[in-house]
């Protein structure tokens, strides 16, 4: 069909002869920054390949003149980044933390340590905030289940909450005191009743039978008071701080079939150093003692 | 003797998924079978109710089968509202997570039926419908194999069936945009085949001494992602009565081989097929010729031999050598100009014709799709480059980027065709308005906007905030701090897809009234003529 070719009249380009449907084509030549930039990427690939790791052998592959390796990068900037950080850590490691404390550089460090760690590690369950949820505790108050001094903080970090794999992990179990039969419905009831009159919940009344039950059952371990026991991991219950919220209902569930959280050991997981940290950033949040 | 044939063979797969849900080694496989069983059983009711004994009616050897196209066109719109709707529905549960019902709509199923519904439905539809149309019509021959054409449609959408109705019992292989399991993809190779017989034969056949380019572009299309397919769903399944089967690949070769197929499912699937598609439309619709001939040839086969490299660039900083990464990004960076070939050929191919920019809304939408095919193949080899990578990769960037191809190019493109399409094949003598194409254009191409833009400030936020280091060397921020950033973005991003769904049931309305024969009593657009369409065959 090369005898239809035609001049095109609005480009006077002329057209290849071909004709589909109606469509022509102009015999237009390749534009040239358009070849000219096409050939410029090839070349840079090609610069590209030889400088990088880049053609498979049988059983390696051409390493590159630069010898770039992406493992060895990481590596390398790994090594640079704690570098920075040398000093102060070994400065925290070998500092009591009542030490760190106390120094305001070092603390500051420790401070930024913890909260890096603190997003990565235990913001799932206590909130990026450190506000808690349902279960979990919030670590801006000044409530303590374990005790809020750094070096408690550490202990209760570094061996967990009830984690059986480790050895010194904090410790505390209440009775099912419904699920068990130790107590009837209608006891648990007027316990529940007394337990929110204690922490100023909506339905909470003070009995005789409440609080007859309260000093029988379970002053024991949360005290007379309700002001509960750090040493035997008894939560207070004469204020409104409430793990599983506070309610004539949650508290009556509680009594009846407790729940217990479960913190892992972080020593499994993190150094010393890092363990360190977040005690310190942990008690700066507001509540340390 | 009418549809006697397909009555009995969906008749017959009717019974086969009836044996294979009574006998399913797990209830997902059970259920979905029972659905199969049931909607196949619904069209054999409806085939029987057709089947006439008295003979067909002589079909016109030399006239086109228009038929297929006139139900893909159809198909087309509706998977287009159902697709759009869907990414509606799913950028409001990330802005408000509430907005879920487990398990079937929670997001992790939602997701792949919207991108699936948008890729495969509104997508291959489009390709499938235009390119029966495009290959007739350059070819100047009735399309190959008789009722094969009926075969590749229908066929294709009860794949679609299959697939969306498996994702929300939550059956997948957990392979992006290759979701199907086994079964699924067995009878996709069925139809495509059937499809690559149809094409090819139409090509042999045809009564013109060249092939067209757009034609080059459709077969490549479809040779190319026959192969992807196979290759990735290379797979055993665990029973032949059961949903479950596993990959024959495994760790850094089966990511390798997914981003192989994924990202070529882009550039064969998203790319080369629509282009196809704009070969064809851009020049009938400025009805000039095509800008460069040698153009055309030299980003063809440079398109088709760089694309197929550069999937590693999708890997980039993980576990696969380092020497497929350079490679992945060296070919991501020369491909920028093949794709800009296309480019180029389309608009150009307007010179002379830039004043219909103006009059005519339609090659607005077609070069506002066009000028988004451009700026996303822009993109595309920038964000392959290692150093943007590492700020950009899993972030919403790449949903932004994703988004300029998807809304930009390949919806923008395909409404155009469409808006040539119907008309023809219907023999209208006009679109019912040429207002609420304008319309239809102004509404899509804010919604891509507000979309892209929205998702590249969450992008690069995102990216930043997960590298941000403080003076002493410590992280800044945690994950869910950089979640609860991305809110009002997520909720800005909902806006832009709404407003392009809009564009696109003002579409549907528009088509469905030009369908019925009607004309909206307006004004013309200023300076445009009035309508003169030459009717189909």
């Amino acid at each position: 069909m090369s005898d239809k070719r035609e001049i095109d009249e609005i480009t006077g380009t002329e057209t290849t002869g071909h004709e589909w449907d109606g469509i022509k084509e102009l015999n237009t030549p390749l534009p040239r920054w358009w070849l000219w930039t096409f050939y410029a990427c090839i070349i840079w690939a090609v610069g590209y390949m030889i400088a990088m790791p880049a053609i498979p052998l049988i059983n390696s592959f051409t390493p590159g003149i630069l010898g770039y390796s992406s493992r060895a990068s990481v590596d390398n900037d790994i090594v640079r980044a704690k570098e920075g950080q040398v000093e102060f850590f070994e400065r925290i490691s070998a500092t009591e933390l009542g030490e760190i404390i106390k120094d305001e550089e070092l603390a500051r460090f420790a401070r930024a340590g913890g909260s890096a760690a603190f997003k990565l590690n235990c913001s799932q369950c206590h909130g990026s905030g450190a506000q808690g949820s349902l279960g979990y505790p919030n670590l801006n108050d000044d409530e303590w289940l374990w005790g809020g001094t750094v070096e408690e903080i550490f202990t209760t970090i570094n061996h967990g909450v009830r984690y059986e794999a480790d050895f010194d992990t904090r410790f505390s179990e209440m009775s099912a005191f419904g699920a068990d039969d130790i107590l009837t419905n209608e006891e648990i009831h007027s316990v529940a009743q007394y337990t929110a009159f204690l922490g100023g919940f909506e339905g909470g009344e003070k009995t005789t039978q409440g609080e007859e039950l309260f000093l029988d059952n379970c002053s024991g371990c949360h005290a007379e008071t309700g002001a509960g026991d750090i040493y035997l991991g008894a939560p207070a219950l004469n204020n409104a701080i409430f793990q599983y919220a506070g309610s004539l209902e949650t508290i009556t569930a509680q009594i009846d079939t407790p729940q217990h959280g479960v913190m892992p050991a972080w020593s499994e997981k993190l150094d010393n150093v890092t363990v360190k940290q977040l005690a310190v950033y942990v008690h700066s949040l507001g509540g340390g003692q | 003797m009418r549809n006697i044939t397909s009555t009995i063979v969906v008749g017959a797969g009717t019974f086969i998924a009836l044996l294979l849900a009574a006998f399913a080694q797990d209830s997902a496989f059970q259920i979905h079978m029972s659905i199969i069983a049931l909607s196949l059983g619904i069209a054999t009711i409806i085939l029987l109710r057709r089947v006439g004994f008295t003979p067909a009616e002589p079909v016109d050897p030399t006239g086109y089968m228009d038929d297929p196209i006139r139900v893909g066109s159809i198909l087309t719109m509706f998977w287009g509202i159902i697709g759009f709707t869907q990414g509606v529905v799913i950028a409001s549960q990330l802005a408000w997570p509430e907005f879920m019902w487990e398990p079937w709509f929670s997001f992790g199923r939602m997701r792949p039926l919207h991108t699936s519904a948008v890729i495969f439905a509104f997508g291959g539809t489009a390709l499938i419908t235009t390119s029966m149309y495009v290959v007739q019509r350059t070819c100047r021959a009735r399309l190959f194999g008789g009722g094969l054409a009926w075969f590749v449609m229908w066929g294709y959408q009860f794949f679609i069936l299959m697939a969306a109705t498996g994702y929300l019992l939550g059956i997948t292989q957990s392979r992006e945009y290759a979701e199907p399991e086994w079964y699924v993809d067995i009878w996709l190779t069925i139809v495509w085949v059937a499809y690559l017989v149809m094409f090819m034969g139409t090509l042999f056949k045809r009564k013109e001494p060249h092939i067209y380019v757009a034609n080059w572009f459709y077969l490549a299309f479809i040779v190319t992602i026959a192969m992807l397919h196979i290759v990735n769903n290379l797979a055993w399944p665990v029973s032949f009565l059961g949903s479950k089967s596993y990959s024959l690949f495994a760790g850094v070769q089966d990511a390798l081989t997914q981003w192989w197929y994924g990202h070529n499912a882009v550039g064969f699937f998203l790319t080369a097929g629509f282009l196809g598609m704009m070969y064809y439309f851009m020049p009938k619709q400025a009805q000039r010729p095509i800008y460069s001939y040698r153009l055309s040839i030299i980003h063809f086969w440079s398109l088709i031999f760089l694309y197929i490299w550069a999937g590693p660039h999708h890997l980039l900083y993980t576990a696969l050598p380092d020497w497929a990464q350079t490679l992945g990004m060296a070919f991501s960076i020369m491909l920028w100009m093949p794709s800009w070939g296309g480019m180029i050929n389309g608009l150009m191919t307007l010179s002379g014709a830039w004043d219909k920019m103006r009059t005519d809304p339609i090659i607005r939408m077609m070069v506002i799709a066009v000028a988004f095919y451009g700026m996303s193949t822009f993109e595309g080899p920038v964000m392959a480059i290692k150093a943007v990578n590492g700020l950009s990769h899993y972030t919403d960037w790449t949903i932004g980027h994703v988004h300029s191809g998807a809304l930009g190019w390949v919806g923008m493109i395909t409404f155009g065709a469409l808006y040539y399409m119907v008309p023809r094949l219907w023999n209208r003598q006009g679109l019912y308005s040429m207002r609420m194409v304008n319309w239809h254009f102004w509404l899509a191409t804010l919604g891509i906007v507000v979309y892209a833009s929205v998702m590249w400030v969450s992008g690069i936020t995102q990216g930043l905030m997960w590298r941000e280091y403080d003076s002493q060397g410590f992280l800044v921020y945690s994950f869910a701090e950089s979640v609860a950033a991305m809110k009002p973005y997520y909720i800005l991003r909902m806006i832009g897809g709404l407003l392009y769904l809009i564009g696109g049931c003002i579409m549907a309305y528009n088509i469905w009234m030009t369908i019925l024969g009607k004309t909206r009593n307006e004004r013309p657009i200023p300076g445009s003529m009035p309508a003169k369409i030459q009717p189909a065959e």
